[in-house]
């Protein structure tokens, strides 16, 4: 019996995670640096996992509203109104989410029709065109590149709009690159939104993990508020992936039509989940800050060290990644990733895994110590004086 | 400049010229810097955390709560130098509530500790009492947890 025969053919014309194979080989080695983990190096803070502790004690373990604690609703709009002055009514418009990516699945599968297209920035985090082809959608592709810093703007997309065109998608500050977007750059998309009737899909998770200037939430542009969907978390900030917690904001509708789906598919974040993230919103500010100035360190030494190597490498401005360009060396971004864990025993992930215009470039995390950072930046060193040679 | 020394407070092993990168400073600027905190006595010393106990090194340590008359015109001070000056010494707070000083003491011996409190500590002039705790195991030092049993779990890769 041929079990694949079996299998929806949306799901097989899905390409497995170029991540995958990296890390099958890489979990095996021993003596590995790597710069290839896509969370903070960081447990999450005591206070916060003891509020967890705290809350099983005392019998927290049952369902929430499919919406999520209202408590932590009321904190999640409190904290969106006092960062960016941008309100949400946290009764109709919060959907507490199992992470971002169930956010960004259920936008999808709750606004795209066969056929509707999504407008999608590469590199990008390695989900965001499974998703949309899982809803049913057609994700086109909008590369960017290191001469902008990554980012888009409105010219750019106005070369891949169609009549189809329903969504924009974007994840600023960005994972893989680290780029960010500044408020103007944003405008100029907020405009071409608006002009194309579009609806702008904002995944913010690093937003505070931004190093020049400060984050603008898209929704907070003028006019944006209801075009758009949020999608932020606890992962990043709060040093929360495992805890798997999220959320989306955006109008009662889309927040109504996403719950429909959740509710019939999650049912509800874990509660467990939600009670910490009430603790980190309410008292992990001063958290948030220090691990953001030990990333800022790293991102510094990080970047000094690549320059100093002789890589082209722009400076990230958010997230936890640099993006250095490997071309000089000749070598495929797979070749590079590979050959160095083989020989110097760093792993870090090829560019390409985030989308073709990522091909001649590697992702490193400095979500690790700063003596690893400088053990790899050694490492990654030699590998390219060897290949000179 | 707050970060540097909260930087080398963490780990002082660091070089200028790494130190300058991360605050992103001229490495003259962060030596000179250093040299005048040095100088000034804001760097008052570079120490070392150790785990005497995994070294195999038997210690004994005692807090006593000290209660003192303190004296015309040098308050607590004079006494307070009379104490902190034995290399026993380890620590001295000057505390409010029931009672004045916080002496931490070390000794090698449950014996030694007790000879330093009887025959040094209380006999000084103005120590009114001493109540004496032994210490039975150590936590937390400094900020830093002794037997850390936090480890990283996460994945070699990750997207």
């Amino acid at each position: 019996m041929n079990w694949s025969d079996r299998i929806a053919p949306t799901v097989k014309a899905i390409p497995p995670s170029g991540i995958r194979r990296f890390f099958d080989i890489a979990a095996e080695m021993k003596g590995v640096i790597s710069l290839g983990v896509g969370e903070p190096d960081f447990i999450t803070p005591w206070h916060i996992r003891e509020s967890c502790i705290h809350g099983l004690h005392r019998g927290y373990t049952s369902y929430t509203s499919n919406y999520g604690l209202l408590e932590l609703r009321e904190e999640i709009a409190k904290s969106l109104h006092k960062d960016y002055q941008v309100t949400y009514d946290p009764r109709q418009e919060v959907l507490v989410t199992v992470g971002v990516s169930e956010g960004l699945d259920l936008a999808m599968r709750a606004l795209l029709g066969p056929g509707d297209e999504v407008l999608v920035p590469e590199p990008c985090y390695v989900s965001y065109k499974s998703c949309v082809t899982l809803a049913g959608g057609t994700p086109i592709t909008i590369p960017t590149n290191v001469e902008n810093e990554f980012r888009i703007t409105a010219e750019q997309l106005e070369e891949y709009v169609t009549p189809r065109t329903k969504i924009l998608l974007i994840g600023y500050p960005n994972n893989p690159t680290g780029a960010i977007m500044s408020r103007e750059d944003l405008e100029g998309i907020a405009a071409f939104a608006l002009k194309h009737d579009l609806i702008v899909i904002s995944d913010e998770i690093y937003a505070k993990l931004t190093y020049d200037g400060t984050h603008t939430c898209f929704s907070s542009l003028p006019g944006m508020r209801d075009r758009t969907i949020v999608l932020n978390g606890f992962s990043k900030a709060y040093a929360m992936t495992g805890w798997r917690i999220g959320y989306a904001v955006s109008n009662v509708e889309f927040i109504a039509a996403m719950t429909k789906i959740h509710q019939y598919t999650m049912l509800c974040t874990p509660i467990t989940a939600q009670i910490a993230a009430i603790e980190a919103l309410k008292s992990g500010e001063k958290n948030v800050e220090h691990m953001v100035s030990e990333y800022n360190y790293r991102r510094r030494l990080i970047f000094n060290g690549f320059r100093q190597m002789g890589l082209d490498c722009f400076e990230p401005k958010g997230a936890f990644y640099i993006f250095p360009s490997i071309k000089k060396t000749g070598l495929t971004s797979l070749e590079f990733a590979e050959q160095l864990l083989m020989t110097e025993k760093v792993a870090l992930v090829p560019g390409d895994a985030f989308g073709e215009s990522g091909e001649g470039f590697v992702r490193c995390s400095y979500a690790t110590s700063t003596k690893n950072i400088t053990e790899a930046l050694e490492r990654i060193g030699r590998f390219i004086e060897s290949i000179k040679k | 400049m707050k970060e540097l020394l909260e930087c080398l407070e963490k780990d002082h092993t660091q070089t200028p010229e790494q130190l300058a990168i991360m605050l992103n400073k001229p490495v003259e600027e962060i030596s000179a810097l250093i040299k005048k905190y040095q100088d000034e006595k804001i760097i008052v010393k570079y120490q070392t955390i150790i785990d005497w106990e995994k070294a195999g090194v038997d210690n004994v340590t005692a807090v006593i709560e000290v209660r003192i008359t303190p004296q015309r015109e040098v308050g607590f001070d004079a006494i307070a130098e009379r104490i902190y000056r034995y290399s026993e010494v380890r620590s001295l707070y000057l505390m409010s509530g029931g009672y004045d000083l916080s002496v931490t003491v070390e000794g090698t011996s449950l014996k030694e500790v007790a000879d330093f409190v009887s025959t040094k500590l209380s006999t000084i002039d103005g120590v009114v009492s001493t109540t004496t705790h032994f210490m039975l195991k150590k936590y937390k030092f400094a900020g830093v947890i002794i037997k850390d049993e936090e480890e990283e779990h996460r994945l070699v890769v990750s997207p």
